[in-house]
């Protein structure tokens, strides 16, 4: 029997079908949520995130560099596209402490980003020239470490006319506009989906599962891990400039390592080597800890009076972390696994629940 | 300049890192896990020592600590019995998530129980008073730290290298699976071990936070994370190793900070971390491994 189109597609295209119904339903929000409703900032941080948590996943996941210094390349990505979209008028407010700034022009929004992600990937292609030849928990603490480098650096006096030292920067282009968000996600995760397939993708992959068979097989290890940690930390880059966007402020003091764990978290709990989990998992966690846990933060009482026993100030991220012991201590490989979500498969298996009377009869036609 | 204060409070700095360097250092060692929740315990064992000494004032200080290094061991072997045990045979990942998880879970705890704000370090007599040494004028501790650490270093290693159960705690280092085939009951030996590094963390919290008197959820995090460089220029595995990495960070943040340098010492702790693991990828005194097929 000849393979037809929708044989060969049917995955790639209710994929194609999900993603649209998410873009929709993206519109739709925008359109008609009111404007004080949480699903705005959620949505937008969820967005960033998911960017983040995906190309670290690329790192991590899919060519098994284990490496800590997201919040670096999001740093720098983030103080670059602040620094270049600040309007011209806004630079003496902004940059009062120390006269004016170095930069005197403003740049669109699109161009901003790239060079937010190229900022970012020259950083990684440098720091990765002596740091990609260490191993495993080697070169996360070398990353680690460059991330807090850049930290310490960016907040020196010295840099003040370029970075504005210790204070935040503020003033910048950030629109608040979900879609924008959405858009930039959506285009990015296509990319590095794009890159995953391809023939470097399988590189990747094959450095993963066990590097000396790789070189055996003839992939060049140092190309291909450089390739992967540059264009991780472009995306990261980017990533970062859209954290600056939606926080319509940067500081250095955010970008510590503790967030580049809570990436971690997400990318783990969403499953290591799995881009629809990460973002998955983006959401499940964003929303969960910064809307749907925070009833639990404030002091409630009944209607006899009475208070709420534990509710209070703090007490939903001891609910959110205990959460995630749970998740960690009887999920150990994450939401999906290594496995990518499809609409599909997951059908077919819900057909499978209810009528599995009917598709075991076919079955055993096909075979006789 | 008189160069000496400097280098006494670095040796201070250094020797209280030291204590908590040989908790990461000996995990490390055993399970190959980036314990990322010692820090927290460090910073968990000062608080308890807050609340210890505020509920029962009648306790003399001494009793109160000792209760709290108590209190602080078994904490470290709950960890390790509900958090890490469960993952044994899972992937090394999963363990270290578990860490990060521990210390979310011991940060947002204390930030809960403390609203967030800061509290004050009691004053315990003897080691918080003013004593002048070398020509230098400070507390006790500041003395005190380094040679607490080359003491408990020398017991630790001791300990390691000629008893039963420092052999049995090297065999598991060496290889897991083996020493299990051998009799060696690991799981014991991963409990005491995390016991032992809990222990070393209660006193260097003592010592450390004795000065630096304000406490928040927050303040295990830089002294963990410099522990934590100090045990991997050393040589993460190395007992001996995690010290001197330690003193040396202290020495490097402190000169820094004599020659007009303060914004720059967190910079350069992190430097030298780079440089020496690109110079000797396992650090000073790290074992070499080669890879094989």
């Amino acid at each position: 029997m000849r393979e037809t189109f929708w044989d060969k597609n049917k995955r790639t295209v209710c994929n194609l079908g999900l993603v649209a119904v998410i873009f929709l339903a993206l519109v739709a929000i925008e359109l008609f949520a009111p404007s004080t409703s949480m699903w705005f900032s959620v949505l937008r941080k969820v967005c960033t995130f998911s960017l983040a948590a995906v190309s670290m996943n690329l790192l991590n996941g899919f060519t098994g560099l284990f490496s800590l210094g997201q919040a670096g390349f999001m740093l720098l990505g983030a103080y670059t596209y602040a620094i270049f979209t600040i309007p011209s008028e806004a630079r003496v407010s902004v940059f009062r402490n120390y006269g004016t700034s170095v930069i005197d022009f403003q740049m669109p929004l699109i161009p901003a980003l790239l060079i937010a992600g190229v900022v970012a990937a020259f950083f990684a292609f440098l720091i990765g020239l002596p740091v990609l030849r260490l191993k495993s928990d080697y070169l996360a603490i070398a990353t680690l470490g460059f991330a807090e480098i850049v930290r310490g650096l960016v907040q020196l006096q010295q840099f003040g006319p370029v970075t504005n030292g210790p204070d935040p920067i503020n003033k910048f282009t950030s629109p608040d506009n979900v879609l924008v968000y959405a858009g930039i996600t959506g285009v990015c995760v296509l990319l590095i989906v794009l890159l995953i397939n391809s023939t470097y993708g399988r590189a990747f992959k094959a450095i993963r599962d066990d590097e000396i068979a790789a070189e055996a097989m003839g992939i060049n290890l140092a190309h291909h891990k450089r390739l992967s940690f540059v264009t991780s930390s472009f995306f990261c880059g980017i990533a970062g400039a859209m954290l600056a966007m939606c926080n319509t402020s940067v500081s250095a003091v955010t970008f510590t390592s503790s967030m580049t764990y809570q990436i971690l978290l997400v990318v783990v709990i969403g499953g290591i080597g799995s881009v629809s989990g990460s973002i998955l998992a983006a959401f499940i966690y964003y929303s969960s800890s910064e809307w749907w846990l925070k009833f639990l933060d404030v002091e409630t009482f009944t209607q006899a009076g009475t208070k709420v026993p534990l509710l209070g100030p703090g007490f939903r991220m001891v609910v959110f972390s205990v959460l995630i012991m749970i998740v960690v201590l009887f999920f150990h490989k994450g939401m999906l696994g290594s496995r990518e979500m499809s609409v599909y498969d997951g059908f077919m298996k819900i057909r499978r629940l209810f009528c599995r009377k009917q598709t075991a009869k076919t079955e055993g036609g096909e075979q006789a | 300049m008189n160069i000496v204060p400097y280098l006494i409070r670095g040796l201070a700095t250094g020797g209280q890192f030291a204590l908590v360097a040989i908790g990461y250092t000996m995990v490390y060692g055993i399970l190959k896990l980036i314990n990322f929740a010692h820090g927290d315990l460090f910073m968990v064992s000062g608080i308890l020592l807050i609340y210890l000494t505020a509920s029962l004032p009648t306790f003399p200080i001494w009793l109160s600590i000792l209760l709290m290094i108590a209190l602080t061991v078994l904490i470290g072997y709950l960890i390790e019995k509900c958090a890490y045990s469960p993952l044994r045979q899972a992937p090394r990942m999963s363990v270290m998530i578990s860490a990060i998880g521990v210390s979310y879970l011991l940060q947002n705890l204390v930030a809960y129980l403390t609203g967030g704000q800061p509290k004050q370090f009691p004053d315990i007599p003897v080691i918080s008073d003013s004593v002048v040494l070398f020509g230098v004028k400070d507390k006790l501790t500041v003395f005190l730290s380094p040679v607490v650490a080359v003491l408990l270093m020398a017991g630790l290693v001791f300990v390691i290298n000629h008893t039963k159960f420092g052999m049995s705690m090297r065999a598991v280092s060496k290889d897991f699976e083996t020493s299990q085939l051998m009799g060696v009951k690991i799981n014991r030996v991963i409990s005491i071990t995390f016991a032992i590094g809990a222990l070393l963390a209660a006193v260097g919290s003592v010592l450390y936070f004795a000065k630096n008197t304000g406490i928040n959820h927050l303040a295990g995090s830089t002294p963990g994370i410099k522990a934590f460089i100090a045990a991997v220029v050393g040589g993460i595995g190395s007992v001996p190793g995690a010290v001197v990495g330690a003193l040396i960070i202290g020495v490097v943040e402190s000169l820094a900070k004599a020659v007009g340098l303060s914004d720059f010492s967190d910079v350069i702790s992190f430097a030298l971390l780079i440089f020496i693991l690109v110079i000797k990828p396992t650090g000073l005194f790290g074992e070499k491994t080669t890879e094989k097929v």
